[in-house]
């Protein structure tokens, strides 16, 4: 088994009297594509917003790399290597697609504050370059075409995208991607899948959030299962898949969202 | 010399937690910064002044009247200015702003209309008396400010904790989408909360207006600067953190009054407010988090 | 030096060509505050003390004009840093709280202190600042404000008033961004405080306080912040209207007011919707 690069500990959050994670714990491999899994309310975006440090956590810690990340703000944890999607799309919406992901590679972009008043010839060749990285990955995800339309006016499917060249302006070692295929049509999963695809072939760690059970088990090495707030089950696709639990929690989930509807 | 300084503080303590009262209500449940606030401090006293002026009301009676009708001014305020912006689902800047800029208007409004000059209650209205209780003295006025802040307080205590539609209060604040699930009627809340906010800054008007008989347009925005001391010390939302603030600043502003200079008196809630914010941002009890970066 | 129509249209209208000035950099600095999505009120108060500090080392000390400038916008900046470093970590009620507050303290400090004029305000400033010192002043700030915007550090405000947690995610450190545009903010307004005790000649304890805040504001949110150029149109405008149209000199503060209601819930965008490129140098 090769090097781990995050692990997750106990990780553990509590809101007023919800326990919304309960010493949840898991490691990913360094390039592999680790599916997090679960039906509505499990906890999958409460893990990400605990790991990425947009929310505290009550007890447990992150590591990555070895180092513990526990009260580092986002931008820190950035700057460590991880970069993140969103569940519901978080553009900036006046912001040219191009600018967007300029606004990505913010740790990336050596300009100072002296060379930015004065326009010096450092600012202007890092400008440039800056230019050039953004075009590059705007076309590795295949929104060339879109570089100068305002981020709010694009497709809902392109502006998915534009977040994961966004992430990836700021070159992580761990890219989690929250619900990508979310309101995708069949043809632009189909690019996603090969999107994230050739990101793994660029050597990047991938973790993934997603409902798309077809689409999880075609991508994914190893996935973790969570129901209401806690690991229940871990492996490759095809164990997961067999797993009596698993299959009782969305099967329990899915016999009571029916029921509730019939009521 | 001491013994009436700490009396003069609890009476001024108690008018500035009642005045707190409403303004960490309203940010409790609303989730906003309703910066038009300190308007309705002064529209209570005006209203106050006007009902036993011309309507010729007792003061027992005023009170209570000019209460309900800044009351009903704070429902309307609300919905015209924040009603749009909720709606809209606007950031909080946006309320911030507005309610501001409304202040500007209404106080410019309001000074056009009555000038700036400084009026004072009709004679009739309290005879001035005065006790003399082991020394120290008491006038009427003070004691009706401490009774009223009492009975206010108490009957605020038991509506939140002990009635259903309190219950409702609370949800709405812990979790607005999750209470609107559970069939709390949110518009109902907010009129209800704008109604009871708007009712405690009109009577803490009235109560100063009373206790110094100077009322003036721009009264409401020296008060703000006490208010906005006591919520941030309390505990941004905290009602029990506002009472207990409210008089710690009473206290103090008397005690630097009497012992170091007067004038220094208005500044000490600027100084708790900024060592508040530099060693304890979550307030006195720290209930309710400080939101984080 | 200056051609002859121009220096007699500034004997004519000097006072009114100044305040122009003046309230074009007071909105410059209530602009870097908004941009990176911020509600700061200090700007009025942040004037006084830079018109406090400048005019007592002019006045008081004989300091030379130029040392003068240089304490009317380190004064107000530290200030804006012990208001501003324990405030900015909290969510944005916290700055504008603190700042609404710091407006009317400040004001009784003048009030009672008895060096710097007391209640009665300072007199005899000598009359140092001009057309040139405020206008050039107003110039580089528009320049480098554009400068600034076409760059990371643009792009990171813009991120920020579009998304703060988004922002943080990318990399954006929010708490130090925030600081700086508070202090920056600051040091403007002590600047464009310094420039105005200098051309008024008199300065006193109430002339920064809420309603001059909620002016400062009204300028910035008139204009739209989409670009510096916003705000700098927003206080042109609002300084000269009520010059032109005398009747609404009175009510100029329940238009401010007025203009700030409809403006956030009818015109978010301001009379000046373009937005700024946030891209410095291409190919």
């Amino acid at each position: 088994m090769s090097a781990t690069l995050l692990s997750v500990e106990d990780l553990t959050v509590r809101f007023g009297g919800l326990t919304a994670l309960s010493g949840v714990t898991f490691c990913v491999a360094k390039g592999a594509v680790h599916g997090l899994i679960g039906p509505n309310g499990a906890g999958k975006t409460t893990a990400f917003n605990l790991i990425s440090g947009m929310t505290a956590q009550t007890s447990g810690s992150v590591t990555l790399e070895g180092a513990k990340l526990d009260g580092l703000p986002t931008w820190k944890r950035t700057a460590r290597g991880m970069a993140r999607t969103f569940q519901n799309i978080r553009m900036f919406r006046e912001m040219t697609a191009l600018e967007n992901v300029m606004a990505g590679a913010h740790l990336r972009t050596p300009e100072s504050f002296g060379s930015i008043l004065f326009r010096l010839g450092s600012f202007r060749a890092a400008e440039r370059s800056a230019v050039a990285n953004a075009m590059d990955i705007l076309d590795f995800v295949g929104l060339s075409e879109q570089a100068e339309r305002r981020g709010g006016d694009l497709a809902y499917g392109d502006q998915r995208r534009l977040e994961i060249a966004r992430a990836l302006a700021s070159d992580p070692k761990l890219l989690m991607l929250d619900e990508p295929a979310a309101g995708m049509n069949p043809s632009e999963k189909i690019g996603l899948i090969d999107l994230i695809a050739r990101l793994r072939a660029r050597g990047l760690t991938l973790l993934l959030v997603e409902h798309d059970m077809h689409f999880v088990m075609k991508l994914c090495d190893r996935i973790t299962v969570l129901n209401f707030g806690a690991k229940i089950a871990e492996g490759a696709p095809a164990e997961v898949r067999a797993n009596p639990t698993v299959i009782e929690a969305y099967l329990g989930a899915k016999v009571a969202r029916s029921l509730e509807t019939r009521a | 010399m001491l013994a009436q300084q700490l009396l003069n503080g609890i009476l001024s303590g108690a008018v500035y937690a009642l005045f707190a009262l409403g303004f960490t209500l309203m940010f409790g449940v609303l989730g906003v910064i309703n910066l038009t606030y300190g308007f309705y401090f002064s529209t209570g006293a005006f209203i106050a002044l006007y009902a036993t002026h011309y309507l010729h009301m007792p003061i027992w009676a005023a009170l209570p009247f000019a209460a309900a009708v800044t009351g009903l001014i704070a429902i309307v305020i609300d919905e015209l200015l924040l009603g749009p912006l909720r709606r809209a689902k606007a950031p909080e800047l946006s309320s911030l702003m507005v309610t501001l800029g409304a202040t500007l208007l209404l106080y410019s409004l309001m000074t056009a209309w009555f000038t700036t000059d400084i009026r004072r209650f009709p004679p009739a209205v309290f005879d001035g008396g005065a006790f003399e209780i082991a020394g120290l003295r008491i006038t009427l006025s003070q004691i009706l400010i401490v009774a009223t802040t009492a009975l206010i307080v108490g009957a605020l205590a038991l509506l939140l904790q002990k009635t259903r539609l309190g219950l409702a209060v609370r949800a709405l604040a812990e979790n607005p989408d999750a209470a609107q699930l559970m069939g709390v009627n949110a518009g109902g809340i907010v009129r209800l909360v704008s109604f009871i906010s708007g009712a405690l800054g009109g009577a803490a008007g009235v109560l100063i207006g009373l206790n110094y008989n100077a009322i003036q347009p721009y009264m409401g925005e020296a008060m703000m600067l006490k208010g906005f001391a006591v919520i941030i010390v309390g505990g941004l939302g905290d009602i029990r953190g506002a009472v207990i603030a409210g008089l710690v600043l009473g206290l103090l502003e008397s005690v630097t009054a009497g012992y170091i200079a007067s004038s220094m008196k208005d500044a000490v809630g600027f100084l708790l407010l900024v060592l508040t914010l530099w060693f304890r941002p979550v307030g006195l009890f720290g209930r309710v988090a400080a939101k984080r970066a | 030096m200056m051609p002859h129509w121009l220096d007699n249209f500034l004997f004519t209208y000097q006072s009114l060509v100044y305040s122009l000035g003046v309230n074009a950099l007071l909105a410059l600095a209530m602009y870097v505050v908004l941009a990176v999505g911020q509600l700061a009120l200090g700007q009025a108060a942040f004037m006084g003390v830079g018109a406090y500090a400048s005019a007592l080392l002019t006045v008081k000390l004989g300091a030379p004009f130029p040392i003068a400038l240089l304490a009317s916008m380190a004064a107000p900046a530290l200030l804006a840093f012990v208001i501003g470093a324990p405030t900015l970590r909290l969510s944005g009620v916290y700055l504008a709280i603190a700042t609404i507050g710091l407006g009317e303290v400040l004001r009784i400090l003048y009030l009672n202190w008895d060096f710097a004029g007391g209640a009665l305000g300072l007199n005899g400033i000598p009359e140092k600042a001009g057309f040139v010192w405020i206008f050039g002043t107003l110039i580089v700030a528009l320049v480098a404000f554009v400068f600034v915007s076409r760059s990371r550090i643009g792009r990171a405000m813009e991120a920020i008033r579009a998304d703060e947690a988004a922002a943080g995610v990318m990399g954006v450190n929010l708490p130090a961004y925030k600081l700086a545009a508070l202090v920056a903010s600051a040091a403007i307004a002590g600047l464009a405080g310094a420039f105005n005790a200098h051309v008024s000649s008199f300065i006193g304890p109430n002339d920064y306080g809420f309603d001059q805040a909620v002016t400062i504001l009204s300028f910035a949110l008139l204009g739209g912040v989409g670009s510096p150029f916003g705000p700098v149109l927003g206080a042109l405008v609002l300084t000269a209207l009520p010059e032109v149209l005398r009747p609404l000199h009175d009510y100029r503060l329940v238009i401010d007011g007025l203009i700030i209601v409809c403006v956030v819930i009818f015109l978010p965008t301001g009379i000046l919707p373009w937005r700024i490129g946030r891209i410095g140098a291409r190919k």
